[in-house]
């Protein structure tokens, strides 16, 4: 069974969710899909087994020694990304989508596509099993093909080990590397915060993962915070079919678990937060192989 | 000058931080802008009463082929680094898999036999605001289900103008849309959070910002919460500490609410009006100049 926590919103709590559920029980395979703010290496400190080149977008270059300034691959870049600047050719490495269209169409073969080298993907064991995380070089693009590099890694992992459950951490937002984390899985965990930006910005990573799976949980973290919206978040869930999987309560031990590299279920088991993790963890797990 | 309010990790703070910076910049009747380029998971309307101005549907040319002047040459199809063509012409098969196109245009280019149109396509919106103070808000959305924000946050930063200060919401992470966010702004403030999490992912931001030759200063949101990582990395480094805000549950009230606590609390009111002016200095004595 393959478990994606995602948010919408950043800062929900996604990895410290994801870090509870990782150490709650049954042994893992567990993987950051987050690849430009990647985290959960802090928690669980693994030993790599495999490091491996991950070879992201092409970029166009121009070798100005070819170049003639005629101007065609400028005007046909729909990414605005070439420009000329003192009769000089200059292409924008943040603008360049890599499409090579421009390099196809250079009359002088001035422009060539080059490929970064500088991501890599790494593959481990953690203390509850086995972890797989990708780390984006920075300033890199193209992080929806990396997300699924890590995802076919961990699935890799998992056969190979006989582990039936991948839980992966997801990034924020609802663009391409989070449509490339929850594509396919078996289940998709909204972890919210109970604040006008949590309820839209679940909202929107809802309606995207409701594409993949009829199986959405919503867990509202911090709701303390504003209990009335929290209520607010719980109805809407309700009223979209979508269960409510538990209400976290703020507790400032998560930080500190965080700061001793432990997730809060292991460092503070009585706390009613990591009760309430245990018990979201168990019911969902023993749901899934029914 | 265009100050963009961006961070590695999620949920730090930056539209708490950017919203406030705009507030008090318009009650004092400074010209200024602000563009809200999270468009993945956009919030800032939330928190001021508005009128639309303007919606510009953000759109790319997809191509639609005509299969009765396709001869089956097969070119469109080599010509496209997306695999956006799914091309069979033992079975006669050409479909355009418009979810994989970048709407580069170089498969119409490429096709001998006019047998390639093109559509738009609309990957989200622009919306122009106005405040009930008449102060500009603009904000790039994406549609759900569209992979990629960053042709809406390019017009929504084209859209903004060159008037006075701009400030720009930027998303959270540090690829592509974070980098077509950062690109065009004068300065760069993140925002952080003193953990392990924010630590590293500032980490990465600055390493970003850095290839961009772009010079950062920092602001520490919910400077009491975690550990000493955040400070001793930024006098390490020699990275500007901009303010410090502390954890503050009336904050975290307002905000879930959509209310802005510069109009509530005094205090926090002369904080943002300080950091104004310590980043319109900033810019102004050079240090963070492109």
């Amino acid at each position: 069974m393959e478990l994606a926590v995602v948010s919408g919103k950043g800062g929900t709590g996604k990895s410290s969710v994801t870090a509870a559920f990782a150490t709650a029980g049954e042994r893992i395979v567990v993987a950051d899909c987050d690849v430009d703010a990647a985290n959960l290496y802090l928690l669980f400190n693994p030993e790599h087994d495999t490091e491996q080149v991950y070879i992201g977008g092409y970029t166009a270059v121009v070798d100005h020694a070819l170049c003639t300034v005629c101007g065609i691959c400028e005007s046909y870049c729909r990414f605005d990304a070439i420009t000329e600047v003192d009769g000089k050719i200059m292409i924008s490495e943040t603008s360049c989508d890599g499409c090579f269209f421009c390099s196809r169409i250079c009359p002088m073969d001035a422009i060539t596509m080059v490929r970064s080298d500088r991501s890599r993907m790494y593959s481990g064991s953690f203390r509850n099993g086995k972890m797989v995380y990708g780390r984006l070089a920075p300033g890199e693009e193209n992080s929806g093909k990396l997300v699924s590099l890590v995802r076919e890694e961990a699935k890799r992992v998992a056969t190979a080990q006989g582990m039936s459950t991948i839980l992966l951490d997801g990034p924020p937002g609802i663009g391409c590397p989070v449509i490339s984390t929850v594509t396919g899985v078996d289940r998709i965990i909204i972890v919210t915060e109970p604040t006008m930006s949590g309820l839209e910005d679940m909202k929107r990573v809802h309606e995207v993962a409701r594409k993949f799976t009829g199986d959405v949980g919503i867990i509202i973290n911090k709701y303390d915070l504003n209990e009335a919206m929290a209520d607010r978040i719980e109805g809407w869930c309700v009223a979209q079919g979508s269960a409510l999987l538990g209400r976290l309560p703020y507790d400032r031990r998560v930080t500190e678990a965080m700061i001793s590299g432990k997730s809060v279920t292991e460092m503070f088991p009585e706390a009613e937060i990591s009760i309430i993790l245990n018990e979201i963890w168990n019911k969902m797990t023993t749901n899934g192989k029914e | 000058m265009k100050i963009a309010v961006a961070s590695g990790k999620g949920g730090t703070g930056k539209t708490f931080v950017a919203t406030n910076l705009f507030n008090v910049l318009s009650h004092r009747g400074d010209n200024v802008t602000l563009t809200d380029c999270d468009a993945e998971a956009p919030n800032d309307l939330l928190f001021f009463r508005t009128r639309i101005v303007s919606v510009t549907e953000v759109t790319h040319q997809v191509p639609v082929i005509n299969k009765d002047a396709c001869t089956w040459c097969g070119r469109c199809s080599q010509w496209c680094n997306y695999n956006a063509i799914f091309y069979v012409p033992n079975a006669k098969v050409i479909e355009v898999i418009e979810s994989l196109c970048h709407g580069c245009g170089a498969c119409s280019f490429a096709c001998n036999d006019e047998a390639i149109t093109e559509k738009p396509v609309t990957l989200g919106t622009v919306t122009s605001c106005r405040t009930d103070k008449n102060y500009p808000l603009i904000e790039a959305r994406l549609r759900v289900n569209e992979m990629s924000p960053v042709r809406i946050i390019k017009a929504a930063i084209k859209e903004s103008g060159d008037d006075g200060v701009v400030i720009l919401d930027a998303p959270p992470g540090t690829s592509c849309p974070f980098i077509q966010t950062v690109d065009k702004a004068d300065y760069v403030v993140l925002v952080t959070e003193p953990t392990p999490f924010g630590l590293s992912d500032l980490r990465q931001s600055v390493e970003t910002l850095k290839e961009m030759r772009k010079e950062p200063a920092v602001i520490i949101n919910r400077s009491d919460i975690g550990d000493r990582g955040v400070a001793d990395y930024l006098e390490k480094e020699k990275i500007p500490l901009l303010a410090e805000i502390r954890y503050d549950p009336a904050i975290a009230r307002a905000y879930s609410e959509g209310r802005l606590v510069t109009d509530e609390i005094p205090e926090l009111a002369s904080l943002f009006e300080e950091l104004a002016d310590k980043i319109i200095d900033g810019y102004g004595t050079g240090s963070s100049k492109r």
